[in-house]
C-alpha cells in the first residue's frame, strides 16, 4: 500500500505493508532513526513524535493512517548547527546519559510546553483554571510518559525548566 | 501482527456496513487495539479507520448538557473549558489516566471500549474465557492483584481499566450508538457494559457494526465533584481502585450523591441502592462507613486482590469526607 507522508516538511512516498507502524516506517523505511523503539507498546515514550503539533507514541499508530498529517521527528526539531532551546538545555544540564530516550524526551517536551501555553491542566494542577505554573512537580507529571532507563530525571526536569524559563 | 484489510469509510452508513462483517474492527486512536494486535490477542481481518469521520466535536446541548463526539481525544476533552467548569470530575479522571502522548491519541469511544489489562488476557499461551470462550480462566487461582472484587463470575474476574468511564458513570452519561440499519439509539452508560456471567467475551450491548458516535452528559448539577485514584506509582499507572463522586450538601444535609468506582469490577461500578442511604442525611464518619459497607456487601477477594476490599472502603470514606466538606 502506498501512503504519502509529510515529515519535517518533506513528502515521502511510503510503500509498505499496512501493518507498518509509523515508528517502523520512520526507522526502517525512511532512514529517520531518531525516534527510538523502547517497548513498542506505548509504555516508554522513546518513539515520541509530533503529529499536527501534538506528541504521540509512533509505535501505537499505523503509518497508513497518516497521509495528509504534518509529522515532525527529532530530525526536524534542530540540527547540529542549530539546536533548539530544549536540545541546548539538555546539553547544558546534562539531561541524558546513554541518550536512548533523549529524542523522545525532547519531542515530548517540545509539545508539552505548547500544551502548558495553551492552558492545559495536568493531574497535579491545583486548579483547572487554565493558568498552569510549570513547577518541577508539573514537569515530572507532564513528562511521565517518557521513561529514562538511566534515571536522568532530575537533569531532564532541570533542562525543561531552564528552556521554559528562557522562552518566557 | 496478522494481516488485515484497511478501509476508510466516507460516512456513517459506510462505516457501520464495513464493520458489520465478522472479523472487522473499528480503529480510532489505535492505542489499545494495535497494542493487542501486536500480541495477537486481537486479530481483526479488516480495520475500519473512522478517524476521518465527523465525530470530533464537543457540542453544548440546547437543553443543557454536553454531547462529546466519539473521536474527541482524551486530551481535548480534559482541556475543554466546559468540561473543566461543569464536569471537573471528568477532566480529573482523564488527566489521571495514561500519559500525555496517549491522551493525545486516545478517543472517547475507544476509551470506553478499551479491553481489560488482565495478564492472562494478554498472554496468548494461557487459557482465557474472554479471549477464547470456553478455554477457562487462568486468573482464578492465579495472580489476581489487578482483579475484580465486585461483579465477577466463575468464568472471568477481569476488571475494566478505564478512568474516564468511571467519571462518566457518576455523571449519568449516555452512549449514543449508530446501528447498521441507520438508527441512532442511546443507552445509559449504566446499561452499556455487561457483567461477565458465563459469556465474558461479550462486554457491552453493542451489536456487530454498531458505532459509538458520542457520549452525552446531562446538564451539570450544582455539586462537588471529586476523582480519587489509588495506584502503584504516582503517574502513568492504571488504578488499583478509584472513586468518582458527585455530592451536594445543602443546609448541613446531603442533597444528592452519585458515586462510581474503578479498578474493582468488570465495569465502572455504581450502587444506586446504597446511594439512597446518603440522601437527606447529615454527613458523618458513621454514615460513610455504613455506605462503604453496603457497597462492599457482596465483595469477594481472590487472594491477590484481597487488599482491594479495605482499600476501596477507605477510599470511599475519604472521598465522601472530602466531598461533603468541600460542598458545605
Ligand atoms: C501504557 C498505557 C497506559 C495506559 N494507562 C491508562 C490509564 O491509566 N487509565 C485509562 O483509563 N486508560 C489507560 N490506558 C488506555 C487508554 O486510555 C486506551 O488505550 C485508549 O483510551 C483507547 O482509545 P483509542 O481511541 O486509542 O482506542 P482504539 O485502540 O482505537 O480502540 C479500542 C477499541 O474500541 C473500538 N472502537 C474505537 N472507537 C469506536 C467507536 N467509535 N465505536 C465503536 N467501537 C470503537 C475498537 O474497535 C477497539 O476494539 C493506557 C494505555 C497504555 C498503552
Ligand atoms: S516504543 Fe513507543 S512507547 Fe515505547
Ligand atoms: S539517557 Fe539513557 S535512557 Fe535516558
Amino acid at each position: 500500500m502506498q501512503t504519502d507522508l509529510t515529515i519535517n516538511g518533506h513528502t515521502y512516498a511510503l510503500n509498505a505493508d499496512q501493518r507498518t507502524t509509523l515508528l517502523d516506517a520512520l526507522r526502517q523505511h525512511l532512514g529517520l532513526t531518531g525516534a527510538k523503539k523502547g517497548c513498542d507498546h506505548g509504555q516508554c515514550g522513546a518513539c515520541t513524535v509530533l503529529v499536527n503539533g501534538r506528541r504521540i507514541n509512533s509505535c501505537l499508530t499505523l503509518a497508513c493512517m497518516h497521509d495528509g498529517d504534518e509529522i515532525v521527528t527529532i530530525e526536524g526539531i534542530g540540527s547540529e548547527e542549530d539546536l533548539s532551546a530544549l536540545q541546548q538545555a539538555f546539553m547544558s544540564e546534562d539531561g541524558f546519559q546513554c541518550g536512548y530516550c533523549t529524542p523522545g524526551q525532547i519531542c515530548s517536551a517540545t509539545a508539552m510546553l505548547e500544551e502548558v501555553k495553551a492552558g492545559w491542566p495536568s493531574h497535579v494542577s491545583d486548579s483547572l483554571d487554565g493558568k498552569p505554573r510549570l513547577s518541577d512537580e508539573e514537569i515530572s507529571e507532564r513528562m511521565s510518559g517518557n521513561l529514562c532507563r538511566c534515571a536522568c530525571y532530575p537533569n531532564i526536569v532541570a533542562a525543561i525548566r531552564s528552556a521554559s524559563e528562557a522562552s518566557s | 501482527m496478522r494481516p488485515f484489510d484497511y478501509v476508510r469509510p466516507s460516512g456513517l452508513p459506510e462505516a457501520t456496513r464495513q464493520a458489520r462483517a465478522e472479523g472487522s474492527a473499528f480503529i480510532a486512536g489505535g492505542t489499545n487495539l494495535l497494542d493487542l494486535m501486536k500480541l495477537e490477542v486481537m486479530a481483526p481481518t479488516r480495520l475500519v479507520d473512522i478517524n476521518r469521520l465527523d465525530l470530533a466535536e464537543c457540542a453544548s446541548l440546547p437543553i443543557g448538557g454536553l454531547r462529546i463526539g466519539a473521536l474527541v481525544t482524551n486530551s481535548d476533552l480534559a482541556a475543554d473549558e466546559r468540561v473543566r467548569r461543569d464536569y471537573p470530575l471528568l477532566s480529573r479522571a482523564l488527566l489521571a489516566g495514561a500519559s500525555g502522548q496517549l491522551r493525545n491519541k486516545a478517543t472517547t469511544g475507544g476509551n470506553l471500549l478499551q479491553r481489560t489489562r488482565c495478564y492472562y488476557f494478554y498472554d496468548t499461551s494461557a487459557p482465557c474465557n474472554k479471549r477464547e470462550p470456553g478455554s477457562g480462566c487462568s486468573a482464578i487461582g492465579g495472580a489476581t492483584r489487578l482483579h475484580a472484587i465486585l461483579g465477577a463470575s466463575d468464568h472471568c474476574i477481569a476488571t475494566h481499566p478505564s478512568d474516564m468511564a468511571v467519571a462518566m458513570q457518576a455523571l449519568d452519561a449516555g452512549v449514543e450508538i449508530e446501528t447498521v440499519e441507520g438508527i441512532t439509539r442511546s443507552v445509559p452508560l449504566s446499561d452499556f457494559y455487561r457483567l461477565p456471567g458465563d459469556t465474558p467475551h461479550i462486554e457491552t450491548v453493542l451489536e456487530p457494526g454498531d458505532l459509538i458516535t458520542g457520549v452525552v452528559l446531562p446538564a451539570p448539577v450544582k455539586a462537588t465533584q471529586i476523582y480519587r485514584k489509588v495506584r502503584d506509582r504516582a503517574s502513568y499507572a492504571f488504578a488499583l481502585v478509584s472513586a468518582a463522586a458527585v455530592v451536594a450538601v445543602e443546609n448541613g444535609t446531603i442533597g444528592s450523591a452519585a458515586l462510581a468506582f474503578g479498578g474493582v469490577a468488570p465495569r465502572p461500578w455504581r450502587n444506586h441502592h446504597a446511594e439512597l442511604m446518603l440522601a437527606g442525611e447529615r454527613p458523618s464518619e458513621k454514615l460513610f462507613e455504613a455506605f462503604a459497607d453496603e457497597v462492599l456487601g457482596e465483595a469477594r477477594g481472590q487472594g491477590g486482590n484481597d487488599f482491594k476490599i479495605p482499600l476501596l472502603r477507605r477510599t470511599i470514606i475519604a472521598t465522601l469526607k472530602q466531598a461533603t466538606e468541600e460542598s458545605q
